[in-house]
């Protein structure tokens, strides 16, 4: 490629002028990557000092600590409900992500393998409707929650206002758009064959489903399932909006009031952002290439 | 019962088998091999997700449409008024005007700084260089943390001197700056620098902290996109003597069409959709005003005007439909 013969001088003179250009990015870089990480440890570095140290210092937190100790964690998981609201998330999020990816992985199953007139206008009805701000659809969503009715265990008012289950429902709805856009995506991809040859073993719809196509899905799943895992994990709005009862809303939602509550103890502020911050972090270092891979998949394709 | 009949239709499986060959009549082999079963099964899997999402969304969207024209506080009966709300939101509410203008220095934040920046650092990191991967999942880990937690992390940086706010604190404790002088960064609801049409000084740093997580979101999906350009597109314009920028300009942007519409999508959309970070700061009220707190305020607060709330949601919606067909046209043209 490089064949072409350039004089030993100029061929010295651009490697400085490469190595010079290296270290100025490499400069440039670590600087941004501080000042990207920067919140993120001083977070973690406050919540392990004492508030005395902060209040007793002049320059406030601007200072050197005294001591580092977990207090502020064991104070706030104590007293804060903390662990309540991380199994409301619990109870919200597992069940919301495994019916988005049965869900989503059946409809696209039907559109992208069985040649459907529908096909398009379901993928656009989907889409469309996921990409629509929830802000828009809220106050009638509300209203039809308050209408809604049923039965226990479902529901503990009668209603699907104020319940897991509705928080549960809008999440299934909302990411089975997206899920299923991705999935169709990438099961166009798998030959058809596949198909035709189950069905003419005598294999009916639904076997070809779980046993041939769904298997051969697994990379394109496990991708969703953590990108889906922190996007209801962090949400903050329905949660927010669809549950009245303070003590129902998962971890993230409740950040709201603990704000309120902690506001004027900033290491035991940041110790609650820590705490609700460590699930989706640990997601995303320990399964990297899997969350990468599922924004890519929905990106690349559109 | 069926399954006898429709055997008969099936190609031979010597054909099937044969790998790569092309059947002919794909499409119509399919649907006539199905039993009544599959086809009610196949109906009822696409059917009821279907049924259900276009009741909770497409539904809740023309109510929202149909309670734009109500007065209704979600107790009495509901009265129907017309265009009054519009009227009153375009020409006697302040706030509107004040959403209309912090949403679009949204857009133009993102639009102008953080996208690009996005694309920068995914152009940068791209390279074969040492410690890309620290580097990336550094820019990245914003992306994971919810905005809630993001507009907590940030307080912890931002909140005034007396509240142990850090910058505050150093600008202060290290007497930079006289602690009257210091700035309310989440507070202050005064222009940016006293210049009206600039958007008010604590929506400013709401907009940096948001471009914090919203770069990271785009390097990420740019980088994708960069691994799918063909190497030797680049090596072509190397050996006719392009340098990097004149590459990047002229060879892989133009071949990145497709995921340039996702990112300009995805930026539209973010910010028509941000919420969580201004409500976690401050309800969204004081100068953080955006379209979609304005709606959960009105509406969803003691003051119950849905009707009203429901005009708001109507123009977030028509503003919203533009991104969302720009890229329905494009995912359309890519399946035909």
């Amino acid at each position: 490629m490089s064949a072409v013969a350039i004089p030993g001088q100029r061929v010295k003179a651009n490697r400085r002028r490469l190595r010079l250009s290296r270290v100025g990015l490499h400069l440039f870089l670590s600087v941004l990557a501080f000042v990207f990480a920067w919140p993120m440890l001083y977070g973690v570095y406050l919540s392990l000092r004492p508030f005395s140290d902060i209040i007793t210092n002049p320059a406030g937190p601007f200072s050197l600590p005294s001591t580092l100790t977990l207090d502020n964690y064991a104070y706030v998981i104590a007293n804060s409900d903390m662990l309540r609201f991380f199994w409301n998330t619990a109870v919200i999020t597992i069940p919301a992500v495994l019916l988005t990816l049965w869900i989503s992985s059946m409809v696209a199953f039907a559109i992208s393998k069985y040649s459907w007139k529908f096909n398009l206008i379901v993928l656009l009805i989907f889409t469309a409707g996921n990409l629509l701000p929830p802000q828009v659809i809220v106050i009638p969503l509300v209203k039809l929650y308050n209408a809604i009715p049923l039965f226990a265990p479902l529901s503990a008012n009668g209603r699907l206002f104020d319940q897991f289950a509705g928080v549960i429902l809008i999440h299934t709805t909302f990411q089975t758009g997206f899920c299923t856009f991705v999935l169709s995506n990438y099961m166009k991809t798998l030959p058809n064959e596949l198909v035709e040859a189950a069905m003419i073993d005598g294999a009916g719809v639904f076997t070809i489903y779980s046993k041939v196509i769904l298997p051969l899905c697994k990379p394109a799943l496990a991708a969703l399932a953590v990108l889906e895992f922190t996007w209801i994990y962090n949400d903050f709005f329905w949660a927010l909006f669809l549950f009245v009862t303070g003590d129902k809303r998962p971890i993230t939602a409740a950040l709201n009031n603990l704000q309120g509550q902690y506001v004027t103890n900033m290491p035991q502020l940041a110790a609650i952002s820590m705490l609700a911050a460590i699930p989706t972090i640990v997601i995303y270092l320990v399964l990297q290439r899997y969350f990468v891979r599922g924004l890519t998949l929905g990106a690349a394709k559109g | 019962m069926s399954k006898i009949d429709t055997e008969g239709l099936a190609p031979a499986p010597e054909v099937l088998s044969g790998a790569g060959l092309a059947l002919p009549d794909k499409r119509h082999h399919h649907y006539s091999l199905l039993t009544a079963r599959d086809k009610v099964l196949l109906t009822l899997m696409v059917g009821v997700p279907l049924f259900v999402f276009l009741v909770l969304i497409w539904g809740t969207t023309l109510v929202s449409v149909a309670l734009s024209f109500t007065d209704w506080n979600g107790v009495d009966p509901i009265r129907w008024v017309g265009l009054d709300n519009y009227t009153y939101l375009l020409n006697g509410y302040p706030f509107f005007w004040e959403a209309v203008k912090n949403n679009l220095w949204y857009l133009l934040v993102f639009i102008g700084f953080a996208t690009p920046m996005g694309i920068l650092l995914a152009v940068l990191l791209d390279r074969e260089i040492r410690g890309s991967w620290l580097y990336q999942s550094i820019f990245f880990t914003p992306v994971v943390l919810s905005l809630a937690v993001v507009g907590l992390i940030w307080q912890l940086q931002l909140s005034p001197s007396a509240g142990n706010g850090f910058i505050d604190s150093m600008l202060t404790g290290t007497g930079l700056v006289a602690p009257a002088n210091a700035p309310d960064w989440f507070g202050n609801a005064g222009p940016l620098f006293g210049i009206g049409i600039l958007p008010s000084q604590n929506m400013a740093s709401v907009l940096l902290v948001a471009s914090w997580r919203h770069i990271g979101y785009i390097m990420v999906l740019y980088l994708a996109g960069l691994k799918s350009v063909d190497p030797s597109l680049r090596e072509a314009a190397a050996i006719d003597g392009a340098n990097e920028r004149q590459t990047f300009f002229h060879v892989v942007f133009p071949v990145m069409a497709p995921i340039n519409v996702v990112i300009v999508v995805v930026t539209v959309i973010e910010s028509l959709r941000a919420f969580d970070l201004v409500y976690i700061i401050n309800h969204g009220k004081n100068g953080l005003e955006l379209l979609s707190t304005l709606i959960t305020n009105n509406a969803l607060s003691e003051a119950q005007l849905i009707g009203f709330g429901s005009a708001i949601a109507v123009i977030l919606l028509l503003v919203a439909l533009v991104p969302i067909v720009a890229y329905l046209t494009r995912v359309m043209r890519t399946e035909e």
